[in-house]
């Protein structure tokens, strides 16, 4: 079986395909890649199903080395990758030679890059997916972040599959633009003041450091809840506004907790969670609200543009 | 805005995002309002709309999440509507009762003289009420397995601390005021210890990876410390 072997494995970088979406009755976030768009089109890139685990590399890429010929695509941010000293682009496929190593480095945009290959990264599926549940130890390689050494196995070769030729670049990223980030309102929009929310969206949110894939942790906009009620702890949707008791704004994440009472103002649509998983400490962004109309119509559009490259 | 309130019946149907919907049937936490979202789950398992990707149950809620692309939050959230307004006209599920050893005390239990304290009431005394109270599984989170137990005798309904432990045992059996708990795995924790089970509650190996289910009913019993160490073997 053909493999890539760890030769350095970056910040955290971790095989993510789309996540487990059925299983948070039993307390199991969906976990999944933090920017399923980018690894959606890695996988077309490959002539992958769009479902394939891939290599999710965080703020800064690893070295890779293939012991076969093999087909690669690299989506995302742009990690500064290069092959033999010659620069590998991202967003279109790349033939690499048994004996070739891969070198990425550290982001030039945003948080994530994500590495897909030709039949996927061969791991056990648990509960149905390959991805790596980093806060339970659940999927991936050994549920847990890659580390040198680490010897993975490429799956075989998938049948007939839909694939891309090449992903404009600039089209890629307007739909991963971490300037703006949309949402519709949440549950317990009504708690809150409409000039607590208007400041809401006037101000900049910068995310901070300890934000990861459970949760994106928020300065610069605060929310101030107009009833002090316990919250019964319910259902937390992935993209969730959190207000904690003090005002403070945590996005719910792909490993979320499942459950929470906190209560939850708005939530980031389906077609911007992608932009989340672009998000890196420091950066600067407006929240901005939508109908679910809007919302709808988003997402359409995405998805008109993935079939449009195929 | 898709809404659908009933005064009185603390009914409401609201998005919690483009991708899933809030199902509220109740108010508070009570064998009442726990039987009307069973009988919604049940209701709703049964006919499954092809794009619900999960339904997740609380205390008195549920949170019911689709896949955006394959339907439409008004055909969802019509659809939950209409299950809803049958709650009242099914009889509750029948329940499944899981019996779990606990070893009590020692090592295993180290905040039990603490609870006895608080409560004012021999170790024996706790360690009894807590076995002969007949649990429901409200619904699961924190962490993957982890059953939100209630109703824990009052007596011994002692809060969680004010600090919590760094790691928690697997097994551990904790009680926090009137919900009883036992944590699946190694994870940080605040309820307080009273004893641990040799059983593996989460193991993403079985076929059912989580011990326990919503709606479950759970009963506690005592064994020793040589029982526990021969069940872990």
């Amino acid at each position: 079986m053909p493999v890539i072997r760890v030769l350095a494995a970056g910040e955290q970088t971790t095989v993510q395909d789309l996540g487990r979406p059925g299983c948070a009755h039993m307390g199991v976030s969906a976990s999944g890649a933090a920017d399923p768009l980018s690894l959606r089109l890695g996988n077309l890139l490959v002539g992958n199903p769009e479902n394939t685990s891939s290599l999710e590399m965080t703020a800064t890429g690893g070295v890779f080395e293939f012991d076969s010929d093999s087909l690669i695509a690299l989506t995302g941010s742009d990690f500064q990758a290069s092959m033999d000293g010659v620069r590998v682009p991202c967003w279109v496929p790349v033939a690499v030679k048994a004996g070739q190593k891969l070198a990425l480095g550290r982001t030039r945009g945003g948080a994530r890059c994500y590495l897909s290959v030709h039949g996927g990264i061969e791991v056990p599926l648990a509960l149905g997916s390959a991805s790596t549940h980093l806060r339970t130890g659940l999927g991936g390689h050994e549920g847990r972040a890659l580390k040198e050494g680490d010897v993975l196995p490429i799956g075989a070769p998938p049948g007939q599959a839909r694939a891309v030729q090449q992903v404009h670049p600039q089209r890629a990223l307007r739909w991963l633009d971490t300037r703006a980030v949309r949402v519709t309102p949440g549950p317990q929009a009504y708690w809150f003041s409409s000039e607590s929310a208007e400041k809401l969206f006037r101000e900049a949110a910068i995310v901070l450091a300890d934000s990861d894939r459970m949760s994106i942790r928020l300065s610069g906009v605060r929310l101030q809840p107009l009833r002090r009620d316990e919250m019964l702890t319910e259902g937390v949707s992935c993209g969730a506004l959190q207000v904690t008791e003090e005002g403070k704004v945590v996005i719910s994440f792909v490993e979320h907790q499942t459950t929470g009472a906190y209560p939850k103002f708005a939530n980031v649509i389906t077609a911007d969670l992608p932009r989340l998983g672009q998000l890196k400490a420091g950066d600067a962004f407006r929240f901005q609200l939508v109908s679910f109309e809007e919302a709808r119509a988003i997402l359409r559009e995405q998805e008109a543009w993935i079939d449009s490259l195929v | 805005m898709l809404a659908v309130k009933r005064p009185g019946m603390g009914l409401d149907i609201v998005p919690a995002s483009d991708h899933s919907i809030l199902v509220t049937l109740g108010q508070e936490i009570s064998a009442e309002v726990h039987a009307r979202v069973r009988k919604f789950c049940h209701l709703l398992t049964k006919d499954l709309h092809e794009a619900v990707l999960n339904v997740h149950p609380a205390y008195a809620s549920v949170l019911v999440t689709f896949e955006p692309r394959a339907a439409e939050l008004e055909e969802i959230g019509a659809h939950l509507a209409s299950l809803a307004g049958r709650v009242d006209e099914i009889e509750e599920p029948p329940a499944r009762t899981v019996r779990i050893p606990v070893c009590y005390g020692g090592e295993f239990g180290p905040d039990l003289e603490e609870v006895s304290r608080i409560c004012n009431l021999p170790a024996e005394e706790v360690v009894a009420r807590h076995v002969g109270g007949a649990y429901s599984v409200y619904f699961l989170g924190f962490a993957p397995g982890f059953a939100y137990l209630g109703n824990v005798d009052e007596e011994i309904a002692a809060p969680r601390r004010g600090e919590p432990r760094e790691t928690v045992p697997p097994g551990s059996v904790g009680i926090n005021g009137r919900q009883t708990g036992i944590y699946p795995l190694a994870t940080p924790g605040s309820w307080r210890l009273i004893g641990r089970t040799p059983v593996k509650i989460f193991d993403p190996q079985r076929e059912n990876p989580s011990l326990l289910a919503f709606g479950d009913r759970v009963q506690f019993f005592a064994i020793t410390e040589k029982e526990f160490r021969s069940q872990c073997r």
